[in-house]
């Protein structure tokens, strides 16, 4: 049996902020020399879509340029800017490289992809810091939907669906997906963050349900 | 160059090679069981009773009051819980906005199980107000626990005037407040005179002072009523049971020693090195702002906010020219809250994610120091380069100015 079986067999995994904290080299290589970054945010200026996701008061800010080839529907370049930490930086450099390398990608398969796979792509990022990396995804979508705007191509424009889990509490499920991101995993540590359920104790199988839906969409 | 520049002594410090030296016999030549009955354990005994002495002689009260435990989260949980744990009802505890989390967590742990808390605010440079303490204690309250430096912005508090207020409080009352201070910061450049302070607990650790991990001593005045969290063999007069750490406790004694006796020279060198760091980047950076009040702190402590940058970012690049410091951002807490206390200081949150601490130790130099400001401004100019942000000074002066500054119930 390899030492990797054996300890799942013991299950003597450590529970909060014990895995490795080190970045792969991926990461690093990300980090300190990061593709399309804008050094000056006014030398952009033949850009077809802009985003911009999270605020310097959430400790991750993003700023997404995009260039669209309109008739191939094709992102042909990002460019960007960022406010936070190696995994912010590094994932969103990632990002840059995942849309324009062999020629662009088309706007629909942009579109789908997700957080995971730009953190495959860096080779794996410690647990807690996923959630630094997955405003990276956010911020494109933001660029593609002010392209559709741009563009005369409302019908194309995705709205951001949120549906209300505990009409009390005014908590939804993107609220329940921020907690189980920030490390809430389990139903107390969510509520803690949310205060969803207290007080309305039938929502809770739901919010269970979504515990399990998220842990799984980012934590696998 | 490869260089390796340490600026992280308030996380932890290396153990001095002199305080080495004292701990070597007690590993394997004399490692017996302070409670065996022969001479090697008689003799296990007799250093740390020699220890005990030290130890009280440096705080100027009776060897019985001092007890050693396994660091300073224990020796807090001990006073805290252990105090708490000697009364029937719920009562009523008060603490500072910028604590250590082994005293914030534990306060939380004590309210679940149905005591009080209150938190007192600090002013804009840390510093506890003592109008905010006589305003907060009621009836039921038993224990006030406030840090005498806080460990990521230096602020020293002036505990001899809130154990004195404490003290003459007392004097009227039935229910005695019991006064404990986390002085584990504090250890290696305070005077720690139990006598002035008027404290009835006192929390210091080895590790901050140049002395090993692992060990701590709970100072606890005669007749404070204290319970045992840990049950055991009796040892530590039944409040701490356990086979004693006999070369840790050595050496608690030891560091506690040198830093007494290299205090002065110490202090007066690391002000100076401080009082120059604190003006070059403040001078020599844009858009940065000292975290704490300027002078009412700890000689070795430089808490700087960096603004637009995120801190995890500047350390990354620090590490990468071999400086080692630590930030107050979100991103490298465990819990992946920003700083409270930079929050605590009426900042807003882009203040504390921009947070750098570099604090400096008794072997820091001044070319340490050169180095670190020949790379700081490189770093900074290149991420605020890559950075959408651009916050105005002026928000956060206002921010800070009308902060709301209340007496909070956890």
């Amino acid at each position: 049996m390899s030492k990797q079986n054996i300890a799942a067999d013991i299950d003597i995994v450590p529970k909060g902020g014990d895995e490795d904290w080190a970045y792969t080299d991926e990461v690093k290589k990300h980090f300190f020399q990061p593709k399309n970054l804008i050094a000056d945010a006014k030398s952009v200026k033949d850009y077809d879509g802009l985003g911009m996701v999270g605020s310097p008061a959430c400790g991750d800010m993003m700023k997404v340029w995009i260039k669209v080839d309109k008739k191939e529907d094709k992102i042909k370049d990002m460019k960007w800017q960022t406010f936070g930490c190696g995994s912010a930086i590094a994932a969103t450099s990632m990002l840059s490289v995942m849309v324009s390398e062999k020629g662009g990608i088309l706007i629909d398969e942009a579109l789908k992809i997700k957080a995971k796979d730009i953190t495959e792509r860096l080779h794996g990022l410690p647990i807690r810091k996923i959630h630094c990396s997955v405003l990276g995804d956010k911020a494109l979508r933001s660029a593609i939907n002010n392209y559709f705007i741009k563009s005369k191509q409302k019908d194309r424009f995705i709205k951001e669906q949120t549906r209300m889990i505990d009409k009390i509490a005014k908590v939804t499920d993107h609220d329940i997906e921020e907690a189980v991101l920030e490390g809430a995993h389990t139903l107390e540590a969510v509520q803690k963050k949310t205060k969803v359920g207290v007080g309305n104790p039938e929502v809770i199988p739901e919010v269970e349900q979504l515990i399990r839906f998220y842990q799984e969409k980012y934590f696998g | 160059m490869p260089k390796n520049i340490y600026l992280d002594y308030a996380a932890t410090t290396p153990v001095d090679e002199r305080v080495v030296a004292a701990m070597e016999p007690y590993w394997t030549k004399e490692f017996g069981n302070p409670s065996s009955l022969y001479k090697l354990g008689q003799r296990a005994k007799h250093a740390i009773d020699n220890s005990r002495q030290t130890v009280a002689d440096f705080f100027n009260c009776q060897p019985e009051e001092i007890l050693f435990t396994a660091g300073g989260t224990a020796s807090i949980n001990l006073a805290l819980k252990g105090l708490l744990g000697s009364y029937k009802e719920p009562m009523h505890i008060i603490i500072s906005a910028i604590e250590h989390h082994a005293v914030l967590h534990t306060a939380e742990k004590l309210k679940k199980l149905g005591h009080e808390i209150s938190v007192l605010p600090i002013d804009k440079d840390g510093l506890v107000n003592i109008k905010d303490l006589e305003a907060a204690i009621q009836d039921n309250t038993v224990l006030v626990s406030i840090m005498t430096a806080n460990n990521e912005i230096g602020v020293v508090q002036d505990i001899q005037k809130l154990g004195n207020l404490i003290e003459k409080i007392n004097k009227s009352r039935k229910n005695k407040i019991y006064f404990h201070t986390d002085a584990c910061q504090a250890a290696g450049a305070l005077d720690l005179n139990i006598q002035k302070l008027h404290v009835d607990l006192m929390t210091i650790n080895g590790s901050k002072i140049y002395g090993p991990k692992g060990v701590g001593v709970l100072y606890i005045k005669k007749s404070t009523p204290l319970t045992a969290l840990i049950d055991g063999g009796g040892q530590e007069k039944n409040l701490y049971s356990g086979t004693e750490n006999v070369p840790s406790i050595v050496g608690l004694a030891t560091a506690l020693k040198l830093a007494y006796q290299d205090k002065e020279k110490n202090n007066k060198q690391l002000t100076k090195l401080r009082d120059w760091l604190i003006a070059e980047i403040l001078n020599k950076i844009p858009k940065t702002r000292l975290n704490g009040h300027a002078t009412k702190r700890l000689p070795n402590n430089v808490n700087i906010s960096i603004l637009d940058v995120e801190g995890e970012a500047m350390l990354l690049y620090l590490d990468e020219v071999g400086i080692q410091a630590s930030t107050g951002s979100a991103c490298t807490s465990t819990t992946l809250d920003p700083s409270h206390v930079i929050r605590a200081l009426g900042c807003p949150y882009e203040v504390a994610h921009g947070s750098m601490r570099f604090s400096l130790g008794k072997d820091t130099t001044k070319q340490d120091l050169e180095y670190l400001m020949s790379q700081l401004p490189k770093i900074v100019a290149k991420l605020r380069k890559a950075s959408p942000v651009n916050i105005n000074m002026a928000d956060i002066d206002k921010s800070v100015k009308l902060a709301a500054r209340k007496i909070i119930k956890l």
